[in-house]
Order: structure tokens, then sequence, then C-alpha cells
């Protein structure tokens, strides 16, 4: 381990090659092919692995590293094809690593460790009328959900959440596997006012023959979807994300507490019976690195407003 | 030459400086320095040269252990590192982390019988493997191509054994690691402090020069399953190595509150991922001021210099036995006692406390006391009636032992025992045809000799199963008396083929 503490501060923290095991023993070959950008925020990443596109199934995720001083990141697979080999990852520049991801990929380059399909794949069941909720990240990942139940023959209810309408992606997507729609909007500015619950809701009452639910998205929604079907007694299935590392089982830093049983979500998950999930539990382990975090980006936004105002040649970051 | 006896050996063993406690408890540097050669030299002189060797039979994988000494002991430090690695494949490794006391020096006559300290012979394989790695010896190969392809899963010690027999055996052998650095628990689980990265890199790169490919970020099982491989990937035979991994809890209120990690986790995160060197690194620990370690094997003591490296205050183990039972290795315990751990014997958490926000603040323990052996033979701690006490700690790690990783016994159909470990028969076969498994999947946690011990028992096996001959008792040199070479071939050759029956 090289010298530790005093962060440094200095603008090369971001362009010096690091020291790392020796380059030629450690794959770096996960090419990028497509990058779409949504919104400021919001972007997709399409990634050769063929052998990955091949074993994917709905429900899986990744790991990432974005090189090679960052850190594993869990994220999950969007949508996998086959005939191209590729699968693809809609990232939300949140924290540090996924704001570094934002203005480092670009197509023709690669990712500098990608590893996976990781996590059991989602139990496509024969119900035969299900809603798949997405919102805020779950969005991107409820579609091969919805895809797999409509390929197994069921009815499928897509409800989708966005703050407005200028955020919204994959429309056609959805529209293409699903029977019916839904998009909610915070601000109302396209479909239903309100939050995913209130289509979730609406569709319950319209039905009264739903035989599944899934959701997917940050914890406080998913939350609230399994308390909206709790009365109804309808399964409902969520799909955690907890804070990882390795994503194999090995460290225990994602277990959650189903059932008033500690499981780990990276190889017994990442779906569970959203009826047993403790959601407080979980938010409760999401906060553990937050301070952290922010120090991690600040120091990020500092490198990055240094390197602006050096001389040009020395902005090499971005264009690897 | 005078014969040696245990009164005309050098009575103490050669001096191995160490770094001072007080410097290194704040530094990654390696703690013990190593022997020089004049150290080396003079420790050799203590081996007795028993004509039947107890230190042989010690070793895992019967290093000839009077044979290298001897060679060194002539100055022939090259016929000294072969010697060794006819038997053993990372000397630098396990000279450095085997539990010696158990094995070789264990029944070393000169402390059996002799009432001294026995030879240091892990120091010695120690010096040896360093000394190759700065001259960057490796043995001359004459491979002759077995057409055979094998996959490995893992790269740990046992896989790495596996792979470096076969590669030598003339298979194209490909290791698949689901980290995105190889090695194991080499890499993310001893420190640095105990085993630098360097020498990690150097034992990989040998297996490179073998010609075995390592390829990283492949989780087996999940992106391929083990049967695919024999199937559409074509390998011929598979090894698993995959370790045992997964770290276990005791579930006992409180275990999900922030602040409480695994050992696994911690030592990952420092020694995988840098997080020591965060925001440097991008892999943040969080950790507190006033640690607590549950355990006292070596992952506990790992945890718990770690813990004191990266500038915790107070850093206390909690171990429901004695120090007698205590499972980590002598001298890791020792180190850890000089830099400073305090150590609770007999005690042992039944609830962790936490605050308002979640985060852990004391743990909640109650005395033990030894009562009948149990069937492991120790002694079977016994709570003490009303003996609850509160002991702070921001930090709490899990260092109670591992349990068998779930995703191959997910995905494929190889037979797990009722513990979930994978069941093989002697030859470390498993109920799959072609696929043999070996080390911490197998047996549970163990050391990392015997993990390397198990790989090349099973690389044997796969080469029968292979119809690959074992040259073995062709060419042993001891019956011909020729030094050098055999019929041509380089002694370093033996155990390996040269002809390929099919």
């Amino acid at each position: 381990m090289s010298t530790r503490g005093n962060g440094g501060g200095v603008a090369g923290t971001i362009t010096q090659p690091r020291e790392a095991g020796p380059p030629d023993i450690v794959s770096s070959d996960f090419p990028i092919v497509t990058r779409t950008d949504f919104s400021d925020t919001t972007f997709l990443l399409e990634i050769l692995h063929p052998a990955m596109a091949k074993a994917a199934k709905p429900g899986q995720f990744v790991i990432v590293m974005v090189n090679e001083h960052g850190e594993r990141i869990p994220l999950t697979i969007a949508d996998f094809d086959r005939q191209r080999g590729t699968i693809t990852l809609v990232i939300q520049a949140v924290g540090k690593s996924s704001r570094e991801m934002q203005a480092e990929c670009r197509v023709g380059g690669t990712l500098f460790g990608m590893v996976g399909p990781m996590g059991i794949p989602s139990h496509v069941s024969d119900a035969k009328k299900v809603i798949c909720v997405g919102g805020g990240l779950g969005v991107a990942p409820i579609f091969p959900q919805a895809r797999a139940f409509k390929e197994n023959g069921a009815y499928v209810i897509g409800v989708v959440g966005f703050r407005s309408a200028n955020l919204i992606f994959w429309e056609h997507k959805f529209r293409s596997v699903c029977d019916e729609f839904i998009i909610c909007t915070d601000d109302g500015s396209a479909g239903l006012k309100g939050l995913v619950t209130q289509g979730i809701e609406g569709a319950i009452a319209e039905h009264g023959d739903i035989d599944e639910v899934v959701a997917i998205g940050p914890p406080i929604m998913m939350r609230a979807c399994a308390e909206a079907t709790r009365p109804h007694k309808i399964k409902t299935m969520v799909s955690l994300n907890p804070i990882m590392v390795d994503g194999t089982g090995m460290c225990g830093g994602c277990r959650v507490r189903v059932g008033g049983r500690i499981k780990f979500a990276c190889v017994d998950g990442p779906d569970f019976d959203g009826h047993a999930v403790d959601f407080d539990d979980l938010m409760q382990r999401l906060k553990r690195y937050r301070p952290q975090e922010q120090q991690s980006l600040e120091q990020w936004d500092e490198n990055c407003r240094r390197l602006q105002m050096a001389p040009a040649d020395a902005a090499g970051h971005g264009s690897k | 030459m005078v014969r040696k006896t245990i009164r005309n050996i050098p009575q103490e063993r050669a001096f191995m400086p160490v770094q001072d406690p007080e410097a290194r408890a704040a530094n990654f540097d390696e703690v013990a320095l190593g022997f020089d050669e004049a150290a080396a030299l003079l420790e050799s002189e203590r081996c007795l040269m028993c004509p039947e060797p107890a230190c042989i039979a010690g070793c895992p994988v019967s290093i000839d252990i009077p044979g290298f000494i001897e060679k060194l002991l002539k100055n022939d430090y090259r016929g000294a590192y072969d010697r060794l690695t006819d038997s053993t494949l990372l000397p630098a490794v396990c000279g450095r982390v085997c539990p010696q006391e158990e094995q070789c020096e264990g029944v070393c006559a000169v402390a059996v019988s002799g009432g001294l300290e026995p030879v240091a012979i892990g120091r010695l394989e120690r010096w040896l493997g360093d000394k190759a790695i700065a001259e960057g010896w490796h043995k001359s190969r004459h491979i002759e191509p077995a057409r055979f392809r094998v996959g490995v899963v893992g790269s740990g010690p046992a896989s790495m054994a596996c792979a470096a027999d076969l590669a030598k055996a003339g298979c194209e052998v490909t290791v698949f690691e689901a980290l995105h650095a190889p090695g194991g628990v080499l890499r993310y689980g001893i420190p640095e402090f105990r085993l630098p990265n360097s020498v990690v890199d150097a034992e990989i790169g040998q297996l490179e020069t073998l010609g075995v490919e390592i390829k990283c970020n492949t989780l087996v099982g999940r992106l391929f399953t083990v049967e695919q491989m024999l199937s559409e990937m074509g390998y011929d035979a598979v090894f698993i190595g995959a370790g045992a991994g997964t770290p276990k809890f005791m579930d006992i209120p409180g275990e999900n509150l922030n602040g409480v990690l695994s050992a696994n986790e911690l030592l990952t995160r420092c020694n995988l991922m840098h997080a020591g060197d965060f925001p440097n690194y991008d892999t943040p620990l969080g950790l507190g001021k006033r640690i607590a370690v549950i355990g006292a094997g070596n992952t506990a003591m790992d945890a718990m210099r770690v813990s004191l490296r990266l500038g915790a205050e107070e850093v206390h183990c909690v171990y429901r036995r004695t120090e007698l039972e205590c499972p980590a290795r002598a001298e890791e315990l020792h180190h850890a006692q000089e830099e400073g751990i305090a150590f609770h014997w007999l005690t042992s958490p039944v609830e962790l406390l936490g605050d308002a926000e979640g985060n852990v603040r004391a743990l909640r323990c109650q005395r033990m006391e030894l009562g009948e052996p149990d069937e492991s033979g120790r002694r079977r701690p016994v709570p003490v009636e009303g003996s609850e006490f509160d002991f702070e700690a921001d930090t709490v790690v899990y260092a109670i032992g591992t349990s068998p990783n779930p995703i191959l016994g997910q995905t494929s159909k190889i037979r797990l025992n009722k513990w979930g470990y994978i069941e093989t028969d002697e030859t470390l076969a498993t109920s799959l045809a072609g696929v043999y498994a070996g080390g911490d999947i197998v047996t549970g946690a163990a050391t990392v000799i015997l993990a390397m011990g198990a790989g090349r028992k099973a690389a044997e096996s796969i080469r029968q199963y292979l119809g690959i001959r074992d040259s073995a008792s062709v060419y042993e040199p001891e019956r011909t008396g020729f030094e050098g070479t055999l019929f041509g071939i380089d002694l370093a050759e033996r155990n390996f083929t040269h002809i390929r029956l099919m």
C-alpha cells in the first residue's frame, strides 16, 4: 500500500497512472460501444461482452470498476442483446464514481473491470397478470422483467415514475412489451401526476385480478409499493440495492434483513419478497458511508475545476 | 564432516530483525524483515540432518527439508531453491504465512528431543523464495504439450498450485478469477505487512511463465457453469479452488447496525481496494476509533493489526476461549500483543447495542468458563450466569470463520456435503466426471499450504484422469546419484511428464 492520508488535493489524482497489479494480468477489455444521454444525470452505456450477453437473465447485475483506483459499484443489467453480444447499463450520476463514469466513459473507451452476471435471476412466474413498477434508477432494469413476463404470456401493466416529462426514456420500448403503460410524473408534466403507488392503486382497482407486482427503484419507493399491495395480499417482489464490495458472497457488506433473517443480497438475492424485507434496516445501512461519499465527491469536483483551469495539454481526463 | 549433535549446533536461532512495534503499528511495511545470507547459513547449521526427518512428514506438501538445507549449507542456493520448489510453488508465501509451529517446525528434533528452539525452516524457505524473486530464478522447462485443456476456478493458493502442476504436465490451463486481481486470499485477505503484494505478483508471474492464462473478472457459476466448461467450452477437466469465503455472523441482535462488518469486508476494502488510501482510491472504509474484533484466528489478527495501522485508537480482541485455544499463528498473536492490542479471553458477545442513528456503540458481553472437551477436543466455553457487561466499541468486526460460498452449489449439479462444502473422494474427484476440487471449498477454512497441497494432489488425479503418465518414479534422482541431469533431463523436471501415453 502506498502512503495514505492527506487526500493530496493534487489535480493529478485523476489522470496519473496508479500502481496496481501488472496490467497483463488484469483484464481490461470491456469496450463501450454505445452511449446515450437521456438527461443531465441519466445516461446509457452499451458494453461488448458476448459471454455475459449470453448468460444474463432479467434481475441480475454487474459490478463495474471505472478505472484501477475506482471502487466496485453494482449496476443492474438494464438490457442485453445476445445477437450483438452486448449488455446495457443505465446510470444515474449521483456520486463520485457515477459522475466519473459520466465524464470518462465514451464510445471507443473501455471499462477497467466488469464482472457478472451476478445474483439469482428473477423468477419469472407464470402469473397471468402482473404490474411491473420502475422508479428513478429502477426504470431501466424493470424493462427486461416486463419483457420476460410478456414472453411468458402474461398481461403486463407497466408503471414507471419520473420527476418530470423531460426525463422520460424508453417509452416506446416499454409500450412494445406492456399491455398497459402508465407514466407517473412528480410535477404532472406527463401522464399521471403523482407517485407510482397511485399508478399501482389505480391498476389494482381497475383489474382486481393482479397476480404479482414487481418493483424496482429507490428503497423508499419499493417500501411504498409493498405497503400498497399488502392489504390486497398481492405477491410483491422487490430488487434490493444495498452497499456491495465483491458481489460474490465473500464479505457480507450487502446483508439485508428479510423475514427476520440475515441474507446476502448479492448471492441470495437481489430479489426478495417485498412484504418480508426490513426496509428501515436497508435504508439505515445505505447511509453508512454518507460522509465519505460526500468527501470523495467534493474532492473530485475540486480536481475537475483545477483541470479546467489548467493549460489545455494538461486536461487529459475524459479523452481516454 | 563431524556428525552434528544437539550439543555442537548453534543453540540459539539466528537473528531475524523485525520492525520496532511502535513504528510498525503505524505503517504497512513488512513486520518480519527476514534473514540475511549470514543468518540463513547460521540457521542452516542448526539442522541435524536427521536420517528419518520428522519435518518432511510435518509439511503438508512433504518438502525435502534437510535436502534443501544441505544444498544451502554448500552455498548452492540455486540447487536449494530447485529442491525446495520440487514440492512447493510459493516458497516466499508459505515461508511467511504457514503455521510452522504446527507443521514442520513443530516436529523438528532440535526442539522435540533437544529442547531448543526448532530450526527456523519457514524463515529459511522464505529467504530462498525471496532470493529467487530477486535473482529472477525459475526452472528451465521442456514442456511437451499434452493437448489437453484444463479450466481452473479461482486463483488462490489451491488453484495456483494445481494450475502450475498441470501446465508443467503440458496442459493448456486457464484460471478464472471473479475479482479484478488474481491471488485469492493472498491478495484480498493477508495484509501487506505480512505478505507484500510484490511477492504475490512475483509468484503469479511464475505461473504465467509456465503459460497459464489468468482471466480476471470472470465469475464461474454465473457467467458460465462448471457443466458448460466441460461441454461447450471444451475443457477436458476442471479444478475448483473457489475457497470458502462466505463470512459467518452469530445471529445475535444488532448485527446489522452500521459499523458492524466481517473481517473479510474490512480486509477486502483495505488490501484489495486500498481503502486506507481513500480518497485517492475510491473505496471508503469508515473505521471508528475503538474497534472490537470477535474471534482470535489469523483473520482476526490481520483485521486487528490492519485497524491499528489505519489509525484506530484502541483495538480489542474478544474471544470466548483462552489464549491456549487461540487458533492464530503463534508469531502473529505475539506480534499483535506487542503492537498493543488488548485481548479479552473467555468473553463472548450476546448482543450489539446501537445509538439513535443506527451505529453500533457497544457490545453486551458474557464471561465464559471452560467446561468439558467438545468433539473437537477443545474445552467447551460455558457462559457464567449473571456475568454480563457492556463494552464500548464504535466498530465491531466479525472474524469467527467462514462457510462455503453458495454460488457453485446454486448453479451446478456437483454434490455437496451436509455443511455445503463440495464432496470429493480421496483423489479429490467430485461427483461430476472430470471435475476435481480442493482447498477451503472442500475442507472449510484452513491454511495456504494445505490448500496448495490439495491443489497438487488434484493435479495428480487430473493427470491420471487424462492419462498423462506420472514420471516421478522413472526420474528419481536419488536412486542414480547423478547430479544435475538424468538421461539429459533437467532434474528440476522430475514429477512431470515428458512422455505422453495415449
